[in-house]
């Protein structure tokens, strides 16, 4: 369904279009009147890879392992098993996951982080390699990170659009084919129209330029879980931020058959104390998606921002009860590495029962995906949730 | 902002924690609490966001109204040309612009036998839905009789937009509510404002154009719901002279969608309780009409790309394509789903051109007029479920072109 679109030259004397084989050079005299568009030209010639990418990351029983974890935050989870915050640790941690045999049954994609991106395992493979030879696309976190908003109510920002372009391109040149970049609102600070509006707009410039070089872009403006609101709240700045980011990213000729979403699921504040069932969560979420997303996406993949791991599988079983216009699946980390960050425990004894474990949730997930998992038999501490208030990456 | 921002907050809060659970605001106070689950809502329940739809009353039933209008199989008749369009339509058949002819060809269109198995909803313009037939029966009553809900034009019609190369905006916001309040008293349960933008290879439509269009369809929009009418959303992105391409006119639309949803959720109009009513993807008058299939594929994709799943249809407007090509068309849709929103029809000239051809005023004729009517109606409802084999009832015509008609709507 996606037409033939032009391509861009860039030459000595600027950038010539063409479509369908015409050149259309801007005329002098059509630029002192307005200054349009004639059509979009998507995507600079990458329109039916990222297509394709999209469609198999959404594919069916499957979804992303966001792994891209900060050195910072990756040093927390190595202390939680008490080991020290190195490069070598997080080598070890990272291989575990990206070489356990079988995973890419059930995960299509694994978002890095720029260290890992260029790393090999320890016996000198390429992490990059290790996931495509797995059936498992890699993909990389493009952002910089979130930053005070100035002027706004203690908000943040998220930074990284300087020098994206060439970042893109020298990451794709190292097989990464989609990309992540991840922006919040607060709800118990607003959001205010500012904040709202910052968000959907850096959002929107990094898509783009994502786009313009090969990489299938994330979009993931979270709504964070933080605060005492109740479920309606959470539903309309949901509603607002969505509207916002799906606005912008057409005014940015963003192609949206070649995206995917990020989004945090529907669901009362963590202070709240009205909580919801699976079956809520999904309806309200469901509602949100079929207000803002237009069809034209083709897959939704849910953050878990704090929920339990077995809280997180649920939900996403929840919405999966029926026929959607989008692949609805996930794309977690805590909510898939945290039963095997308490099984590895940092020893090499247990790398087996710590890949198994991973197994475990990753096939869950990809149940859940095709609603078709049940909690029965799942162990205590996957049930327990993992919010941490004012949580940084 | 930002305080008001703050104030809604806290308001929405207190609102929903309201009768006596303050102390629960503290986090400390609510950690034991914040593992046990309680249901607030019972699952398929009505799901509520922003104060409008909390508050309206009628957000129930425009919901299902507008499913109602856009079932399977269904479309609308749109005939709600003001009277001095109408006029120039019975002027083709030799006809006067009088009150009792316009009163007897809506009467032929409204009491055709069977019309209610294909059409859901008709749109009238304001005269015609305070009118009765010529023995005295209300047309809103002969229409219920037909299980078809009326609906009424509420705009005002085009003024130029000054500075412009011949844009237009929309006129009709000003005692919108009051007349929306009389109509729904009348039978009315859905309203149309159509909005034109002019198309060409470069300039067209300007911003400005896109978005005065845009707020006056979203502030049409909200005002309606409000007042218990189902609001038809139509930004025609108008087929016209030149050699612009599909693909421009593909991409023009999708521009001036996102822009009206834009402002459809700045203003919280409740999109379960709207209609689409946009053009079929066309390019310029001066290239060759393009088959069913390839304006299916650029129709389809500009609606994959810019209509939420959440609007529950989408009504085609005719602007200009002969009844075949109106029927071929939409057939042609179809193989494009499934769909979260049906695709379907509200024509105008595609259901009226010949009807009103083969009656000319004429007693004798009239029962042969409803015939094509019904045939015409029943040929795009199977084109909806994407049934429809020929021959066509009123084969190979020409484009049927209006010009863009300006001033207030005429009495």
């Amino acid at each position: 369904m996606v037409a033939a679109v032009g391509m861009s030259q860039v030459s000595s004397s600027g950038i010539k279009w063409s479509f369908c084989g015409t050149s259309l050079e801007r005329k002098a005299a059509a630029a002192s009147k307005a200054t349009n568009v004639a059509f979009a030209v998507r995507a600079a010639g990458y329109d039916e890879e990222l297509v394709k990418t999209a469609k198999t990351i959404a594919s069916p029983g499957r979804g992303i392992l966001a792994i891209d974890e900060s050195n910072a935050t990756c040093g927390k989870r190595l202390a939680s098993v008490g080991l020290e915050n190195n490069e070598v640790n997080r080598q070890a941690y990272r291989q575990l996951l990206c070489t356990t045999p079988g995973l890419g049954e059930y995960i299509s994609g694994a978002i890095m982080f720029e260290e890992t991106l260029y790393q090999s395992t320890s016996d000198g493979r390429k992490m990059v390699d290790c996931l495509v030879e797995g059936g498992i696309i890699p993909g990389i976190k493009v952002d910089k990170g979130l930053v005070p908003l100035a002027g706004s109510n203690d908000e943040s920002w998220c930074q990284g659009l300087d020098g994206l372009a060439s970042r893109t391109a020298a990451y794709y040149k190292q097989g990464a084919r989609f990309a992540k970049w991840r922006t919040v609102v607060s709800i118990p600070n607003g959001p205010s129209e500012l904040a709202v509006t910052e968000a959907a707009w850096g959002l929107a410039r990094y898509a783009a330029i994502c786009q313009d070089t090969g990489l299938v872009p994330i979009v993931e403006p979270e709504v964070l879980l933080d605060g005492s609101h109740g479920i309606d709240t959470t539903l309309e700045v949901a509603e607002r931020v969505w509207s916002k980011v799906f606005y912008f990213l057409a005014e940015n000729n963003v192609l949206f058959e070649g995206i995917l979403l990020k989004p945090s699921m529907v669901t009362p504040g963590a202070e709240c104390p009205e909580r919801a069932t699976p079956e809520q969560v999904a309806e309200y979420t469901l509602k949100m998606l079929r207000r803002r997303v237009p069809p034209a996406v083709p897959g939704i993949m849910f953050l878990s921002g704090g929920q339990s791991e077995v809280e997180a599988t649920l939900n996403l079983n929840a919405m999966n009860q029926s026929p959607n216009p989008w692949h609805v699946s996930f794309s977690y980390a805590r909510a898939l590495q945290n039963s095997v960050l308490k099984t590895w425990k940092g020893q090499p004894e247990n790398l087996e029962a710590a890949q198994k474990a991973l197994l475990v949730r990753a096939k869950a997930n990809s149940l859940a995906q095709l609603g078709k998992y049940s909690a029965e038999g799942e162990a205590k501490e996957a049930k327990e949730g993992m919010f941490v208030k004012g949580y940084t990456y | 902002m930002v305080g008001r921002a703050m104030e809604l907050a806290a308001a929405t809060r207190s609102a929903f924690l309201g009768n006596g659970v303050e102390s629960c605001l503290s986090p400390k106070a609510c950690r034991s609490s914040f593992r046990t689950p309680t249901t607030t809502t019972t699952p398929g329940q009505i799901v509520m966001t922003s104060n409008f739809e909390k508050t309206n009353p009628y957000a129930d039933e425009l919901k299902k109204t507008a499913a109602f209008i856009s079932a399977p199989g269904k479309g609308i008749l749109a005939s709600d040309e003001s009277n001095a369009t109408t006029g120039k339509r019975l002027a083709t058949v030799g006809l006067d612009n009088t009150v009792e002819n316009r009163q007897a060809w809506r009467e032929l269109l409204y009491s055709a036998p069977g019309l209610g198995n294909y059409i859901s909803g008709t749109i009238m313009f304001d005269e015609t839905l305070f009118q009765s037939s010529r023995a005295g029966v209300p047309f809103v009553d002969i229409l219920k009789e037909q299980g078809i809900l009326p609906g009424i034009k509420v705009d005002t019609g085009l003024q130029p937009i000054d500075g412009t190369d011949g844009e237009t905006a929309t006129q009709g916001l000003d005692g919108l509510a009051e007349r929306c309040q009389r109509y729904y008293k009348q039978g009315a349960r859905f309203a149309k404002w159509r909005a034109v933008l002019k198309v060409d290879n470069e300039v067209l439509p300007s911003s400005t154009a896109i978005l005065e269009n845009a707020h006056g369809l979203a502030r049409y929009a909200q005002i309606c719901q409000a007042n218990g009418l189902v609001p038809i959303v139509e930004p025609e992105v108008t087929l016209g002279e030149g050699d612009y391409s599909i693909e421009r006119t593909a991409y023009i639309s999708e521009k001036v969608n996102s822009h009206v949803f834009r402002l459809l959720n700045e203003y919280n109009v409740i999109l379960e309780g709207i209609l689409l009513k946009p053009n079929m993807i066309l390019p310029g008058l001066d290239v060759p009409t393009p088959a069913p299939e390839e304006v299916a594929r650029y129709t389809v994709r500009t609606m994959f790309r810019s209509v939420p799943g959440a609007v529950p249809g989408i009504h085609f407007l005719s602007g200009g394509m002969s009844e075949e090509e109106a029927t071929l068309n939409l057939q042609a849709l179809q193989a494009y789903g499934p769909t979260p929103w049906s695709l379907t029809f509200s024509y105008g000239r595609a259901l009226q051109s010949s009807t009103l051809k083969m009656w000319a005023g004429q007693e004798e004729n009239w029962q042969a007029a409803q015939e094509r009517l019904v045939a015409l109606a029943k040929a795009n409802s199977d084109a909806q479920l994407g049934k429809y084999k020929g021959p066509h009832p009123s084969p190979g015509g020409q484009r049927i072109l209006q010009a863009l008609r300006l001033g207030g709507a005429g009495k």
